[in-house]
């Protein structure tokens, strides 16, 4: 899988470089700004774009914008951004177009070496993979603000979370030590309570999912 | 050469007749304006005893205030005479005598009150001047034209002759002296037109300028809101000191010894190796989560990356309660740190109505007007916040003093609860 990646601190673009060839990853560009990244990206053609949100030379949002551009002008070009802290405000950016391919992860999450190519495997193939932090934020505002929520069980929510990152059923089955029909039964259950449609498909699942709990947050009375 | 004296002749007596309308519209407008004025603060302020009087004065001197603050713009544009207004902010939400005793005490209501008699008196005539230096020569040609029999025949006949000036006007060879001595004022007008028009301004300037005691009042205010700044980022690198030590540097060093013990272990004892490893991994995103609040509370991400409108709207994206955001303040910034102040003010706002309030709505309004970032925190909650010793809002008001911004609180039992905030400054 041929990969763009920019970073501009030495250290963590030498180590991603090394962590994604350990998994057989092909890095075509290991780039440090901005205008380097979209010429990167423009030329090579990559598979997946692994980027900072803040890269020179403005040193502000320019990676998350390089993103953002990348994708308007190639619809679900798959864009893992990742970030020293994140925000719900740049979560909802990325995944305003409502195309799959999109991931946002704080850096830390590179530590799980697993978890880590595994996102960047699910973004590549028109997954998405949000972080944990995100998604906390947002059922942690749904809860706090309406009921429906209230009536979805503990366990329910973990899987409610899992999938909301955009883990598959089996992935949730794994991570919880629960059959895969187990999951099943919690996601007909969730889906139910929260009035959502099941569907097979991951992605749609999971933007149904963000786009439900991002909905009611924003109408709350 | 006759050309451009004809040219310099035309444009002086332009000048002449612009100064002679200038302060015709200036003496026509100032009495009346200047006597309605100081008639309303009398009696507004004579009423005080009874009650009515704290009702009405902040509105008369607010009123006197926009009127003398207009007459200072109209001196720089008309007369290049810059007039420094130093009033100090109304407070919009004290009770009426808090409002009223705090204008009172305030010296500038009491100069625009000494300024009022003055600027109906001298500066009338010296605003008047310039238009009797110009329009009185007419009145010198008009007699010698014939008016001169209208003024001394019938029943004006009786009083005598008809003064103009100096020249008692009673036939056509006197009406003849009254416009000679018409046409010598009018000669010299050019001269003192504009003169008179700018010894008005000046006498404005001198009666309405702020004074010696003002501007240094103003020193030890700036002295003071220094002192605090400084004492404020003291306490704030200590705190950053101390969490610094306590929290990711503790968490280092232990993440380095468990990495030294397991380095010793790896071959005696690999399973307990990899638990220190996994340990000191965990210690690691530890010190990195306690990094991140630690930036996060001297210098929001997103207000470095984005600026204060989308900082302040991922703020709100993290509140539990609903908030409504609205920015409009261009694609401009401010300086950052005025930036700063206002994200943690607003910060701090939040917090308080999220916290105290009870509201489950927040709307908070963010504009650049006129030279001054104005923000609005207003929530539906049960009302009754105030500013007081020890309050939230106190620090918020000390923090914003440094930008020499203001805060006002409007919470009356009940609900709603509005906060407004005011900073000048400009963005770029």
């Amino acid at each position: 899988m041929r990969v763009v990646l920019a970073e501009d601190l030495f250290l963590l673009r030498d180590g991603l470089v090394r962590l994604l060839e350990a998994y057989d990853f092909e890095i075509t560009a290991a780039v440090e700004s901005g205008p380097e990244l979209e010429r990167a990206l423009a030329e090579l053609e990559p598979d997946v774009a692994v980027v900072d949100v803040r890269l020179p030379p403005t040193h502000t949002d320019e990676g998350l914008q390089c993103a953002l551009r990348a994708r308007r002008e190639k619809p679900g070009f798959p864009v893992l951004v990742l970030s020293q802290h994140v925000e719900q405000l740049y979560a909802r950016e990325l995944l305003a177009d409502g195309q799959g391919g999109v991931g946002y992860l704080l850096k830390d999450r590179v530590f799980d070496a697993e978890q880590f190519v595994d996102a960047v495997r699910r973004v590549a193939a028109g997954g998405t993979a949000m972080d944990p932090q995100v998604i906390q934020q947002l059922l942690a505002r749904r809860a706090a603000g309406d009921r429906p929520l209230g009536r979805i069980t503990p366990r329910e929510l973990e899987v409610l979370e899992l999938m909301a990152q955009g883990r598959s059923n089996a992935a949730i089955a794994g991570q919880l030590v629960v059959t895969e029909r187990a999951v099943a039964k919690h996601t007909s259950n969730i889906f139910a309570k929260l009035g959502l449609e099941v569907s097979d498909d991951d992605n749609r699942r999971v933007l149904a999912v963000l786009a439900y709990l991002d909905r009611g947050a924003a109408q709350t009375p | 050469m006759t050309n451009t004296k004809g040219a310099d002749g035309r444009s002086r007596a332009r000048e002449t007749v612009l100064a002679a309308g200038r302060g015709l519209a200036l003496a026509v407008v100032s009495l009346p304006s200047a006597v309605l004025c100081l008639c309303l603060c009398l009696v507004s302020m004579a009423l005080i005893p009874i009650g009515v009087g704290a009702f009405t004065t902040p509105y008369v001197v607010k009123g006197v205030r926009a009127y003398a603050d207009r007459r200072r713009a109209l001196a720089e544009r008309w007369g290049g005479v810059r007039i420094p207004s130093a009033y100090r902010p109304v407070p919009e939400t004290a009770n009426p005598f808090r409002r009223t005793s705090a204008l009172l005490r305030d010296p500038s209501t009491w100069r625009d009150l000494r300024w009022l008699p003055v600027d109906m008196t001298a500066g009338f005539l010296t605003a008047l001047l310039p238009a009797v230096l110009v329009l009185y020569p007419l009145e010198g040609f008009a007699l010698a034209a014939g008016l001169w029999r209208t003024m001394t025949a019938g029943p004006y006949g009786a009083y005598g002759p008809y003064w103009y000036g100096f020249v008692p006007v009673s036939d056509q060879a006197t009406a003849f002296g009254a416009a000679a001595l018409g046409a010598v004022i009018l000669v010299a007008a050019p001269r003192f037109t504009g003169r008179a028009l700018q010894v008005h301004f000046r006498l404005t300037e001198a009666m309405l300028a702020p004074g010696r005691a003002e501007l240094a009042q103003r020193v030890r205010a700036l002295t003071e809101s220094r002192r605090d700044a400084v004492d404020t980022s003291a306490a704030e690198l200590r705190r950053i000191e101390r969490d610094l030590h306590d929290g990711a540097q503790a968490r280092l060093v232990a993440m380095g010894m468990d990495l030294g013990t397991a380095e010793m272990l790896v071959d005696k004892n690999p399973e307990q190796a990899k638990e220190l490893l996994a340990q000191a991994r965990h210690s690691s995103a530890e010190a990195l989560s306690e990094l991140r609040d630690l930036v996060r509370g001297i210098h929001p991400p997103v207000l470095a990356e984005r600026g204060l409108g989308d900082a302040v709207r991922a703020l709100a994206l993290r509140l539990p309660v609903t908030t409504e955001v609205s920015v409009d303040l261009g694609a401009g910034r401010a300086d950052a740190p005025v930036e700063s102040a206002a994200y943690f003010a607003v910060s701090e706002l939040l917090t308080n109505a999220v916290k105290h309030s009870g509201a489950d709505r927040i709307w908070v309004d963010l504009h650049h007007e006129a030279g001054r970032l104005r923000i609005s925190v207003t929530d539906d909650g049960a009302g009754g916040a105030a500013i007081g010793a020890g309050s939230g809002l106190a620090g918020v008001e000390r923090r914003l003093g440094t930008f020499d911004g203001v805060l006002a609180v409007s919470s009356p039992a009940g609900g709603p609860t509005m906060v407004t905030m005011e900073i000048p400054c400009v963005l770029s």
